[in-house]
This record gives structure tokens, C-alpha cells and sequence, in this order.
């Protein structure tokens, strides 16, 4: 079994600040976000994916809406979220928001269900936090009844019953790609394959190594469903540029910035230098720094987990939007072709 | 060498696991147990901490000299407190309400969560530690005794003999232990405090400590 290598880029739509370091509008972060999906498909990055937030530092609650617009403009590349918050969301709405999307892309649409590490979706649609897996469990449960196609008869506890319910638009060639995005509970990974969905390995802090155990547990729990083997995929955040001082002296910052607000929020502690060139380091989660630099990492991770599939998070709250366009440029022309060639080689 | 030899994990969610295999590498007998059969979890206990035996919660806990807790402490005040009856415990939870949301029992409370779990376990005798390393990172982060990049862990309990058990415990998986006096200083080690969430040496440790008691 083997899936074809699928290179990506996702964003949070961080929000951009100008050449003077001032922010720009959520509305023009929102319109550049458009931008980098046309140029990434134009540089020859594989899918495109938009992970919903609901704050200042990520205006971007309807990525749906962003997508559509993206895939409007494009041919090739696939769209999807990265990840949507299903929780606090309705499982029927997102399947009609995404079957619309894979109907405007001519099949293009993906969607992650997962968490992410927004928690601020709960108190704005009125949900407890502390309810998140009797959510996410039942919600799921749906939503694959729902790519199923056809009449949709079901029953839960959190979401008023369907009976034999037509739920539209249909999608023209069976289901479109649903994925799980998982950080570190084995259980999820579990109940990923439990669906026949595909996996998602959030990977944000420590080594991704120690993610290994996940891809086995993953092939071996969709045999014990009796389930078709499944693509499994990588998320990490990192930031491409001409060179590693370069990628690091305009990411740190802005890291260091966005780390120390929700360590004030969640009560953890403020990054160091010291941890932070950790994580850039072989053994950690970030993917910062020249084409050559980034490349390397991600072909070594993909190949230490099983993985066919590596989505870069690109961006940061205060970059510019220069900065960020030259990291889909370089991550397209520069990082993918030698990932590529960097696995052809060493198969 | 302590008199523990086996340990009982509860919990099979981020933390649970990770503290199961450090258990096991450093030479303890291992079983874990979540909310369900111990079938349900045979799968996860194979390939991601061989060697750990899943079981139900009620058989771990009766065999074992040392139990840890490591479900989400919302879903706390549904556990039995009479299935910990008589045992040593080490609180690894901890109260997150930003990441986690809100829970009734622990909600503007003046004590620190691990006296609350411990009132609630009249007949156990907590211990918090292993609750202000990030999973994430409580693998990688341990060193041999003696390194001099050693990282710390906090051990707080009201109970001196106990709390120096699972010092023992914190040095052999490769940590060493800081003993805090009490489960009320324990609050130094929850989400908000000095420590919490960052590999630290003793003496970085120490210095986050008096530092913040400096201000209080």
C-alpha cells in the first residue's frame, strides 16, 4: 500500500502586519490569504489548507468561505481545512459547506476534523470545554454517517435526530477526503481508523519521532476494523526563507510573541531562545530555515513515520505579507523538488 | 531501592501513556487502565507501550504499590473513591480551566487542586508530581542521575515517608525530584505557576520557586 507523496501548506489566516510592522486589516489578511492559495498552486504546492480561528492574531472563522474562493481561482491544487473545529460546529452544515466546496473545485475539497489548538470556538457558540470529547465523539459519528451519501437516519444525545433526512448537495464520485487530526492520545488515533478516516499528526512541540508508535497503531487498528489502509499525514508549524539566519531572524520574534500571549492566558511557561532553537533542531517540531534546511527535516520525518503526506503551517501573526508570499515561493519551487528527490533516493 | 515495584496508571489519553513507558524503562511492573475493558485498550497498550499490561481499573489498582492518576480532572469527581482506598497516589493532573474549561469542584477554590483530590480521597494519601512537564516533552527531558543538565520535577505531599517514595520514583525514571513540604506548596507546580510547563535544572527549579514565593 502506498499513497502518492502530497506536499502542503496550511494557515491559520495569521494575521499580517505591513512594512512598518503595523497590522493590516483582518479584511486585507483575508484577501492576501487568497492571494498565497492562487501562488501556491502556481508554484506547485499540492493542497491548501486553512485551519479555522476566531481571534485577533488568526481572523479566520469562516476558512470555508476562503476556500471557495481560492478553488475559484485555481485548477489543480486540493482545498481543505486544517483543521475544522467539528465540536463546536454542526457535523450536517460543515458536510454541506465542504460538499459545496468540493462541488465548486471540481473535487478538489478535503476537511480535517479536529480540535487544533483553538479553544476559543467553545465560549463564542456557547459550548463547554469540558464536554469537547462527548462532542467531538458523537459529532464524528455523524458526520461519517453523512459521507456515506444517500438518506441519513441517525440518533444521538447533543444534536437533534435525523430521520432518513436527504442531505445535499450530493457529492458526483463518492466521498470527498476526510482526514483526523490527532496530537498526542493514542485513543484518537483509534477512533480515526474506527471511521476508515485518513490521519493527521499534529506535530507543534518535541520530537516527532516519538509520533512513530502512532503510524503503526493506525494501519494496525484499520485491519482490526476490516478497513481500507488510509493516508497518513503531517502537520508542523515552520517558516522558509533564503537562508536559516534569515528564516530564523524573522520567525523568532514573532514566535516568541505569539508563544509568550497564550502562555500568559494558559499559565505556562514563556518560551527561551534556548527552547525554541530546540524545537528548530532534529529533534523538534519546528521547520525553519533555508529550502535546503526544511527539506531535509521533512523528508527524514516523513519517512521515520510512515508518512505520505507533510503540510507546512507557514506564517506567524506580525510577518509581512512579503515574507510569507517568499515561503510559498521558495516551499513550492525549492523545498518540494528536493523533498521529492530526497525520497526517491533514499527508497 | 524503594519497596515499589508496580505501578498502576489511569488514564490512556495524552498523558496516561507517556508516564506508563517512563514507568516501565525504569524498570517498574506497568498496567494501565482508561474508562473502558481492558480489550479496548490492548491494541494502544501493544503498540505504543509494549510490555505495559492493560486492565481494568479496579484489578491495576488492587495490584499496585503505587497509583498515578493521569485522566482529565474533569472527569475526576466521577471516579470512586473508594477504588483508591488505602493507596498511595500521585496526582498528575492538573486544573486547566483556559485549555480545559471549567470544573464545579475546583472552580475558585483557595486550595490547590491536589488538596482537593486529596479531600475527595480521605482514605489515600496524595502526592502531586508528574503533572508540570508537558507530555510532550517528559521523554526526551530525562537525564541520568548526575548529568549536569538533569531536569527537575516537583514532588509536593503532606506526608514526608510518601512523598520521598515517589521522589525515589521521580529520580529512577530519570528526573530529579524537588520535595516541596506540603500538597498546599504544590501550587507552585500548577498551570500559572513558576514551573509549570518548562524543563528546568534543580537549581533553575529552585530559583523559579523562591523567586515567585519572593513576591507573594
Amino acid at each position: 500500500m502506498t499513497f502518492p507523496l502530497v506536499l502542503g501548506l496550511d494557515t491559520f489566516g495569521d494575521h499580517e502586519h505591513d512594512s512598518l510592522d503595523r497590522p493590516l486589516s483582518h479584511a486585507q489578511t483575508i484577501r492576501n490569504v487568497v492571494e498565497e492559495g492562487v501562488l501556491a498552486e502556481q508554484v506547485g504546492v499540492d493542497f491548501f489548507g486553512i485551519g479555522e480561528h476566531h481571534t485577533d492574531d488568526f481572523p479566520m472563522p469562516a476558512a470555508d468561505v476562503v476556500l471557495a474562493s481560492i478553488a475559484a481561482r485555481t485548477k489543480r491544487i486540493h482545498v481543505g481545512s486544517a483543521v475544522t473545529v467539528l465540536s463546536s460546529d454542526d457535523p450536517v452544515r460543515v458536510f454541506q459547506r465542504f460538499s459545496t466546496l468540493n462541488a465548486i473545485s471540481n473535487g478538489r475539497a478535503e476537511v480535517i476534523l479536529g480540535r487544533g489548538s483553538s479553544i476559543d470556538s467553545f465560549p463564542l457558540f456557547g459550548y463547554d470545554l469540558a464536554d469537547y470529547e462527548d462532542l467531538f465523539e458523537e459529532k464524528v459519528n455523524l458526520f461519517a454517517e453523512l459521507q456515506k451519501g444517500g438518506p441519513v437516519t441517525w440518533q444521538g444525545n447533543l444534536r437533534p435526530s435525523l430521520n432518513n433526512q436527504d442531505v445535499v448537495p450530493h457529492t458526483e464520485a463518492g466521498p470527498f477526503p476526510a482526514w483526523i487530526g490527532v496530537g498526542g492520545s493514542p485513543q484518537s488515533v483509534v477512533r480515526a481508523a474506527r471511521y476508515g478516516f485518513s490521519l493527521m499528526l499534529a506535530i507543534i512541540g518535541g520530537s516527532p519521532a516519538r509520533f512513530r508508535p502512532f503510524s503503526q497503531l493506525f494501519l494496525l487498528a484499520l485491519e482490526k476494523f476490516g478497513r481500507e489502509p488510509q493516508p497518513i499525514g503531517v502537520h508542523s508549524p515552520g517558516h522558509v526563507a533564503a537562508t536559516d539566519e534569515k528564516a530564523l531572524e524573522e520567525f523568532w520574534p514573532r514566535w516568541l510573541h505569539i508563544i509568550t500571549k497564550m502562555s500568559k492566558v494558559r499559565g505556562f511557561a514563556i518560551p527561551t531562545k534556548e527552547s525554541f532553537m530546540f524545537e528548530v533542531g532534529p529533534r523538534g517540531a519546528l521547520f525553519i530555515g533555508s529550502p535546503e534546511t526544511v527539506a531535509q527535516k521533512i523528508a527524514a520525518n516523513l519517512k521515520t513515520l510512515g508518512a505520505n503526506r507533510f503540510d507546512l503551517k507557514f506564517g506567524m501573526p506580525g510577518l509581512s505579507p512579503d515574507s510569507v508570499m517568499s515561503n510559498i515561493e521558495l516551499y513550492g519551487t525549492k523545498v518540494i523538488p528536493r523533498v521529492r528527490e530526497l525520497l526517491a533516493t533514499k527508497a | 531501592m524503594s519497596g515499589v515495584q508496580r505501578i498502576a496508571v489511569l488514564g490512556a489519553g495524552h498523558v496516561g501513556p507517556v508516564i506508563a513507558r517512563l514507568a516501565l524503562d525504569a524498570g517498574f511492573e506497568v498496567a494501565i487502565a482508561a474508562s473502558g475493558s481492558p480489550e479496548s485498550l490492548e491494541l494502544i497498550t501493544q503498540v505504543v507501550m509494549p510490555g505495559v499490561q492493560a486492565r481494568w481499573a479496579a484489578d491495576a489498582v488492587a495490584a499496585a504499590d503505587v497509583v498515578v492518576l493521569a485522566i482529565p480532572l474533569h472527569r475526576f469527581p466521577a471516579l470512586d473513591p473508594g477504588l483508591l482506598e488505602g493507596k498511595l497516589v500521585v496526582d498528575a493532573m492538573n486544573y486547566w480551566a483556559p485549555a480545559d474549561g471549567a470544573a464545579p469542584m475546583f472552580q475558585g477554590q483557595e486550595l490547590s487542586s491536589s488538596e482537593i483530590v486529596q479531600r475527595r480521597l480521605p482514605q489515600s494519601t496524595v502526592i502531586k508530581s508528574l503533572n508540570q512537564i508537558a507530555y510532550q516533552d517528559l521523554e526526551d527531558g530525562r537525564r541520568p542521575a548526575g548529568s549536569p543538565d538533569r531536569h527537575a520535577i516537583g514532588v509536593a505531599g503532606d506526608d514526608p515517608a510518601a512523598a520521598k517514595l515517589i521522589g525515589e520514583i521521580v529520580d529512577r525514571v530519570g528526573y530529579d525530584p524537588v520535595l516541596l513540604g506540603s500538597l498546599r506548596a504544590g501550587r507552585v507546580l500548577q498551570p500559572g505557576g513558576p514551573v509549570f510547563g518548562a524543563l528546568l535544572t534543580r537549581s533553575q527549579f529552585e530559583q523559579a520557586i523562591h523567586a515567585t514565593v519572593g513576591q507573594a
